[in-house]
C-alpha cells in the first residue's frame, strides 16, 4: 500500500508543557487507523498539527503523498485532502444540507450563489455514500446521526483523501454505529484513509486495522488490531493494568427503598418495574434511545411518568419536580457533566454548595462564609477532590475531579437513592477506580445506587445486579454473578 | 452584621468587589482625583461639590442596582426607566389629586398610600417581566423591550405627555433634604445597596441568581426552581426602579413620562465598568458603587470645567471601551 | 401570518387606510426605519448587534449636508459622502468588536454615546434649516395621476427603500458573502475552523449597517427638510422592533429580508391604524409594546413546544 502521510519527530509545546514529544506516525492510503489515548495524551494536538491548525516545533517532518511540507497550515492541508470532523461536527444548523455539503467549493470567495449546482453537488455526494436527505432541509432539523452523515458528505465533497473523525460514535445508537462502520469500509474502498479517534476500546478493535497509542505526549506504539485486546490497550494507554473482578456483594442488600411498578411514559419507555434496595448497586445498561435516561429523569421528578407507580419505603409518591425528589432523598447525576452537571465558570465552592443552599442558611436566612467553607472543606477531604483553591472555577479541574465535585454536590443532600448516569465518561481510566470506590462506599453506607452506563464491563463488574433496557422496556434483571459479558451484550443489542 | 466571620481584610475586599476589578477601579479613581486636583484645584474638593455629587448619584445608583440584578442573571432589564416613570406618575397623580385640602393623619396616610401604590405598579411590571421571561421563555432583551414600550405607552397615554408637579414637603425632602449634612436620597441609596449586597452575597437566593446567570439549565437540574427565582429577581429589579422613581420625583418635584431616558445606557455602563459580566454570573455591588462614584466624579469635574455634558457622554463611551478592552490587553501581555 | 391578518382587518375597518395617499405617505415616512432595519438585520444574522446606528446616521446627516451647503454638491456627491461616513463609523464598531474582543452590545452602547456626544459637542446641537434647493425638491420619478388632483410617484424615500431592500436581498440570498454571513452567525467556531475570513466579514457587516445609516439619514433629512442632530437618537427601538417582529433572532443566523419587511409593515400599520381609528396617538407606544410582547411571547412559546416534542437526544 502506498503511504499517504508520514510524520516524524513531531513535538509541540504550550508554554512549559510538552503536549507532544517526538511522535511519528505513518498512514497508508485507504487504511482504517485508530488513535487512542487518555485525556491529555496529545491526541487532539496531533490532529491539530495534521490539519495545520497548530504548527509543530521545528525539527519535525511532515510528508503528504510523498511531498514534504516544512510548514503546514489549514489551507495547505485541506488542499492535500485532509479533512477533520470534530466532535461538534462544525456544521451550520441554520443553513441547508446542500449549503453545508457544498461549502468548500461553492461558498468560498466572492461570487454569487449558484443554488442549482450546489444542490447537484450535494446530491451527488450523498449518493456516493447512499444517503438521501432533502438538500433544502435545514441541518438543524436532522438527527445527530444525520448531521454526522452530512459532515462526512462535506468532507467528501471537499475531495478528502484523509478523513479524521474525533469521537464520532459518542452520541450514536448501535444501529447508527453499525451504519457508520459500514460506511467507513466504503470509504476505504474508495481509497480514503480514515482515522478514528475514540476512547471506546470495543469499537476501536472492531474497526481498526492498526492502532496507535499515545500516552503523555509520546507514542507508545502502533499495533495491528489483531495482535492486541482491550486489556492490553488500556494497559498501554495508562501504563497500569486493571483487573476486572466481579463485585461480591459486601452486605446482604437491605430493605427495598424504591419500588417502581409498571411505569410508563409515552414515547419513551413502558411497563418498567424494578426494585432498588439499600446498599445495593444496580447497573442499568442499554442502547441510546432505550429509555434509560428518561426513566432516570422520571425517578428524579423531571419527567413525570404517565402510568404506573413509584413507591418510596412502600408508600406511593408522585414527583412533580426534581426539588420534590431531592427532598425525598433521590439524587441524579446527569450524564452530561459539562453542561448539566456543573456550572463550569463558577467556583468549586459554588458548585458544591448549590444543592444545599437553603440548608446552609442560618437564623436570619443568611449563609455565613464560614459555613460554606466548612461544607466544601469537608467534601473535598471526604472525596479526595484535588483542588488548590476552592474558589477556582470548576472548569480548571480534571475530568475525574470534576466528577467528584458533582458527586459531592449530590451526596451532600443525603440521598437514599442515587442515580448515576454514565458516571465515568470523560474520566481517565486511571481515575475511574476512584469513582468506583466512592460508589462502593455509598453502597456500604446504605444508599441504593442505580448506575446507568454504556460500558457493559463497567456495569457488570461494579454492580450487584444488572438491568438491561431495550426499546423502552426492561428486558433483563439478573444478579451480576449470574451474568456474563456476552450474554449482556446480546441482550443489549439483539 | 453579626454572622460575617473575621476573614482577612484583603479577602473581604476582594469579595466586596470581585478580584481584579476593584484594583482597577480604585486606581482609576485615584488617578482621576489627582488629575482633577491639579486641573481644578480647590473648587473640586469643596463641600458643595461633594454635596452636589451626592445628590445626583442616588437615583442613578438605584437604577443601576436594578439593572445589575437583571445582568447578573444573564439578562437585561431595558424597562427600568419606563417603569420608574410610570410608577412616578402614579404617585404624582395620587398626590396631586388627594393631597390638596387634606390634613393631619389623612395627609400623612395619602402620601404613604401614594408611595405604596407606586411600588405596587412597579411590582406589577416586574411580575410581567418575570413571567414572560421565566415562564414563557422570551429573551430578556425582547421581553423588557416590550414592557418598556408598554409602560411608556401607558404613561404617555394617561398623562398625555404632561408633567405633573407640586408635591408635599415630606416627599420633596426625600429628594432634596439632608440629614446631618448627608442627602436623604443618599441614605435611601444606602438602604437599597446594602440589602441587595447582602442578598447577593449571603443568601441562598443570591447564590442561585449567580448560578442561573452562568448556566440556567444546570442550575435547574440541581433542583433549583429557576423560574421562581427569576420571577422574584425581576420583581426586585422593578421594585428598585420604583424606589428610584420616588427619589426622582422628589428631586424634580415633578413626574413625567420621559424623564431619565439617557440614564438607561449609563446604568449599563456603570454595571460593566463595575465589573459585572454582561453575560451573567459575576459582579458585586461594591464594584458597581465604585464605578458610579467614578462616573459621578468625572461628570462633576467636567461640570466644573464647564465641559459640555455631551463631551462627557462621549468620554464615557470611550471609558467603556477602554475598560472592556482591558481583558484583551491583559491577556496579550504574558504571551 | 399575524401581520397579514392585521393588514386585512385594518384595511376593511377603515376605508382611509387603503387609499393611495395613505399608503404612499406611510411608505415615505417609514423609509428611514426600514432602511435601518435592513442594516440591523444583516448585523443580527451575523450574530452581532448594533444600536449605535442612530448616532451614525445623525453624524452622517450633519456632516454631509454641512459640506453640501458649504461647497455645493449633487445627488451622487451627498450619497457618496454619507455612505463614506456611515461606513467608516461602522468599521470602527467592527474594529472594536473584533480587535479588542469586546461584546458587540457594549461596543455599540459605547459608540452610540461617543458619536452622539461628539456630534452635539462640536455642533452645539444646532439645526440646519437651509438645504440646497435641489435637495429640497427631491426626486420624483414615474409620476402618475391617481384620484383627484394629487400626483404620485416614486420619491426619494421610496426609491431608497426599494433599492436597499433589493440590494440586501441580493446580498443575503444570492452572494456567497451573504451565505457566509449566515454561516458565521449560525456557528462562529465552525466558520473559523473552515477558514472563513471572520474579521473581514464582520467589517463588511458593520460597514453595511453604517452605510444603511448614511443612506437612511439622507432620506430623513430630505423628508424633514432639515437636519436635527438630536432627533434621531431614540428611534433605535422602533428599528429593533421591526427586525425582531420580522423573525430575526438576537442569537444570530436567523432572519430574512421578507420577514423584516413584514415586521416593518406591522409596525407601520399598527401605528398608523391607531391614528386612523381615532385613538389618540398618545396611546400608540402602548399598543406597539403590547404587540411586541404578544408576538415574542407567542414565538417563544411555540419554540418551547417544538423543543419538548423533538427527540430527547
Amino acid at each position: 500500500m502506498a503511504t499517504f502521510l508520514e510524520m516524524s519527530g513531531i513535538s509541540k509545546r504550550f508554554g512549559g508543557v510538552h503536549a507532544l514529544r517526538d511522535v511519528d506516525l505513518t498512514l497508508e492510503v485507504g487504511e482504517v487507523h485508530c488513535l487512542v489515548g487518555e485525556n491529555g495524551s496529545g491526541k487532539s494536538t496531533l490532529i491539530k498539527i495534521i490539519s495545520g491548525v497548530e504548527a509543530a516545533e521545528p525539527g519535525g517532518r511532515i510528508a503528504i503523498s510523498g511531498k514534504e511540507y516544512p510548514k503546514l497550515n489549514p489551507v495547505y492541508s485541506t488542499h492535500c485532502g485532509i479533512q477533520v470532523i470534530y466532535q461538534d461536527l462544525s456544521l451550520f444548523p441554520n443553513l441547508t444540507v446542500a449549503e453545508n455539503i457544498a461549502m468548500a467549493h461553492h461558498l468560498g470567495g466572492l461570487h454569487s450563489v449558484n443554488w442549482t449546482s450546489m444542490r447537484a453537488t450535494a446530491k451527488a455526494t450523498m449518493a456516493k455514500i447512499g444517503v438521501e436527505f432533502d438538500p433544502d432541509a435545514k441541518v438543524s432539523e436532522l438527527s445527530i446521526a444525520g448531521r454526522q452523515l452530512v459532515a462526512i458528505c462535506r468532507a467528501l465533497a471537499a475531495d478528502a483523501k484523509l478523513l479524521i473523525m474525533d469521537e464520532p460514535t459518542a452520541s450514536l445508537t448501535r444501529h447508527e454505529v453499525n451504519a457508520l462502520i459500514a460506511l467507513v469500509s466504503e470509504l476505504k474502498r474508495a481509497g480514503i484513509c480514515v482515522v478514528f479517534v475514540s476512547h471506546r476500546l470495543d469499537e476501536v478493535l472492531e474497526i481498526a486495522e492498526r492502532v496507535t497509542v499515545l500516552r503523555d505526549g509520546a507514542k507508545v506504539g502502533t499495533f495491528a488490531a489483531d495482535t492486541i485486546d482491550g486489556g492490553k490497550l488500556s494497559h498501554l494507554m495508562t501504563g497500569k493494568s486493571f483487573e476486572y473482578q466481579i463485585q461480591a456483594p459486601e452486605l446482604a442488600a437491605g430493605p427495598v427503598v424504591l419500588e417502581v411498578k409498571s411505569l410508563g411514559r409515552e414515547g419513551e419507555y413502558e411497563d418498567v418495574s424494578l426494585q432498588l434496595r439499600a446498599g445495593e448497586v444496580v447497573g442499568l445498561t442499554g442502547l441510546l434511545g432505550s429509555g434509560r435516561t428518561e426513566l432516570a429523569l422520571s425517578l428524579f421528578g423531571m419527567k413525570p411518568p404517565d402510568r404506573g407507580t413509584i413507591a418510596l419505603d412502600g408508600r406511593p409518591i408522585a414527583l412533580r419536580t426534581n426539588a420534590e425528589a431531592i427532598d425525598r432523598g433521590i439524587a441524579y447525576v446527569s450524564e452530561d457533566r459539562l453542561t448539566l452537571g456543573l456550572i463550569l465558570n463558577q467556583s468549586v465552592t459554588a458548585n458544591v454548595t448549590l444543592t444545599v443552599l437553603d440548608r446552609l442558611a442560618g437564623a436570619l436566612g443568611l449563609i455565613a462564609a464560614r459555613a460554606r467553607q466548612t461544607h466544601v472543606a469537608r467534601w473535598v477531604a471526604e472525596l479526595g477532590i484535588k483542588v488548590s483553591n476552592p474558589a477556582n472555577p470548576v472548569k480548571t479541574l480534571s475530568g475525574g475531579n470534576q466528577q467528584r465535585v458533582v458527586l459531592a454536590k449530590w451526596m451532600a443532600t443525603n440521598p437514599r437513592v442515587l442515580i448515576l448516569d454514565s458516571p465515568t465518561v470523560g474520566v481517565d481510566i486511571s481515575a475511574k477506580d476512584g469513582i468506583y470506590e466512592i460508589i462502593r462506599r455509598l453502597a456500604r453506607e446504605g444508599v441504593a445506587v442505580l448506575m446507568i452506563s454504556d460500558e457493559i464491563p463497567e456495569v457488570l463488574y461494579h454492580s450487584h445486579r444488572v438491568l438491561v433496557m431495550r426499546e423502552g422496556r426492561l428486558t433483563t434483571d439478573v444478579a451480576a454473578a449470574a451474568a456474563s459479558e456476552d450474554a449482556l451484550r446480546q441482550a443489549v443489542n439483539a | 452584621m453579626s454572622n460575617v466571620p473575621a476573614l482577612s481584610l484583603r479577602r473581604r475586599m476582594v469579595g466586596l468587589a470581585g478580584s481584579g476589578t476593584v484594583a482597577t477601579l480604585i486606581l482609576l479613581l485615584f488617578a482621576l482625583w489627582v488629575v482633577f486636583a491639579i486641573t481644578i484645584g480647590d473648587r473640586f474638593f469643596s463641600v458643595s461639590t461633594l454635596q452636589s455629587m451626592a445628590f445626583q448619584m442616588p437615583e442613578l445608583g438605584i437604577l443601576s442596582l436594578a439593572m445589575m440584578l437583571a445582568l447578573l442573571s444573564g439578562g437585561l432589564n431595558l424597562s427600568i426607566i419606563a417603569t420608574a416613570n410610570l410608577s412616578g406618575l402614579t404617585i404624582a397623580f395620587l398626590l396631586t389629586r388627594y393631597i390638596p385640602g387634606s390634613q393631619g393623619l389623612a395627609w400623612v396616610g395619602i402620601q404613604v398610600f401614594a408611595i405604596a401604590a407606586g411600588f405596587a405598579v412597579a411590582a406589577l411590571v416586574g411580575l410581567l417581566n418575570g413571567f414572560v421571561i421565566a415562564y414563557l421563555g422570551v429573551s430578556p432583551i425582547l421581553a423588557t423591550l416590550g414592557t418598556m414600550t408598554l409602560c411608556k405607552g401607558l404613561a404617555i397615554g394617561f398623562s398625555r405627555g404632561n408633567v405633573i408637579s407640586g408635591f408635599p414637603d415630606p416627599i420633596v425632602f426625600i429628594g432634596n433634604g439632608t440629614v446631618f449634612g448627608v442627602p436623604f436620597a443618599l441614605i435611601v441609596l444606602a438602604f437599597c445597596a446594602l440589602p441587595v449586597a447582602l442578598m447577593l452575597n449571603a443568601t441562598p437566593f443570591g447564590a442561585k441568581v449567580y448560578m442561573i446567570g452562568s448556566n440556567e439549565k444546570a442550575t435547574r437540574y440541581s433542583g433549583i426552581n429557576t423560574r421562581a427565582v427569576l420571577l422574584k429577581l425581576y420583581v426586585f429589579s422593578s421594585l428598585l426602579a420604583g424606589v428610584a422613581a420616588v427619589v426622582m420625583l422628589a428631586r424634580f418635584n415633578s413626574a413625567n413620562a420621559a424623564y431619565g431616558e439617557s440614564y438607561l445606557l449609563v446604568t449599563i455602563l456603570a454595571a460593566v465598568l463595575g465589573g459585572i459580566d454582561p453575560f451573567g454570573g459575576f459582579g458585586k455591588v461594591g464594584g458597581l458603587l465604585l464605578a458610579l462614584i467614578i462616573l459621578q466624579v468625572i461628570s462633576s469635574a467636567f461640570n466644573l470645567l464647564n465641559l459640555s455634558q455631551f463631551l462627557t457622554l462621549a468620554i464615557w463611551g470611550g471609558i467603556l471601551i477602554a475598560v472592556a478592552a482591558v481583558p484583551h490587553f491583559a491577556g496579550k501581555a504574558p504571551r | 401570518m399575524v401581520i397579514l391578518g392585521l393588514c386585512a382587518s385594518l384595511g376593511f375597518a377603515n376605508a382611509q387606510f387603503l387609499t393611495m395617499q395613505n399608503l404612499f405617505d406611510l411608505l415615505t415616512s417609514y423609509a428611514f426605519v426600514g432602511i435601518l432595519a435592513l442594516g440591523l438585520l444583516v448585523v443580527l444574522i451575523a450574530g452581532g448587534i448594533d444600536i449605535s446606528f442612530t448616532a451614525t446616521a445623525s453624524v452622517a446627516q450633519y456632516v454631509t449636508l454641512s459640506l453640501a451647503n458649504a461647497y455645493g454638491a449633487n445627488w451622487i456627491g451627498v450619497f457618496a459622502i454619507a455612505i463614506g461616513i456611515g461606513g467608516a463609523l461602522g468599521a470602527l464598531n467592527a474594529i472594536f468588536i473584533q480587535k479588542l474582543r469586546i461584546p458587540s452590545i457594549i461596543v455599540s452602547v459605547a459608540t452610540l454615546n461617543i458619536f452622539y456626544g461628539l456630534l452635539i459637542f462640536f455642533t452645539g446641537g444646532k439645526y440646519i434649516y437651509s438645504l440646497p434647493d435641489w435637495f429640497a425638491t427631491g426626486i420624483f420619478w414615474f409620476e402618475f395621476e391617481w384620484g383627484k388632483d394629487s400626483s404620485y410617484g416614486v420619491n426619494l424615500q421610496i426609491l431608497a427603500l426599494a433599492l436597499t431592500f433589493l440590494v440586501t436581498w441580493l446580498l443575503l440570498n444570492r452572494t456567497n458573502i451573504g451565505r457566509q454571513i449566515y454561516a458565521m452567525g449560525g456557528n462562529t467556531d465552525a466558520a473559523q475552523r473552515l477558514g472563513f475570513h471572520i474579521f473581514g466579514l464582520n467589517i463588511l457587516v458593520y460597514c453595511y449597517m453604517g452605510v444603511m445609516a448614511g443612506i437612511a439619514s439622507l432620506t430623513q433629512a430630505q423628508l424633514a427638510q432639515s437636519v436635527a442632530p438630536t432627533v434621531l437618537v431614540g428611534k433605535e427601538l422602533d428599528v429593533v422592533a421591526a427586525v425582531v417582529l420580522g423573525g430575526a433572532s438576537l442569537m444570530g443566523g436567523v432572519g430574512t429580508v421578507f420577514g423584516t419587511f413584514l415586521g416593518l409593515t406591522l409596525l407601520a400599520i399598527l401605528q398608523n391604524g391607531i391614528i386612523l381609528l381615532g385613538i389618540s396617538s398618545y396611546w400608540s407606544p402602548f399598543f406597539v409594546g403590547l404587540v411586541i410582547l404578544i408576538s415574542v411571547s407567542a414565538t417563544a412559546w411555540s419554540q418551547r413546544e417544538r423543543r419538548s416534542q423533538s427527540a430527547s437526544r
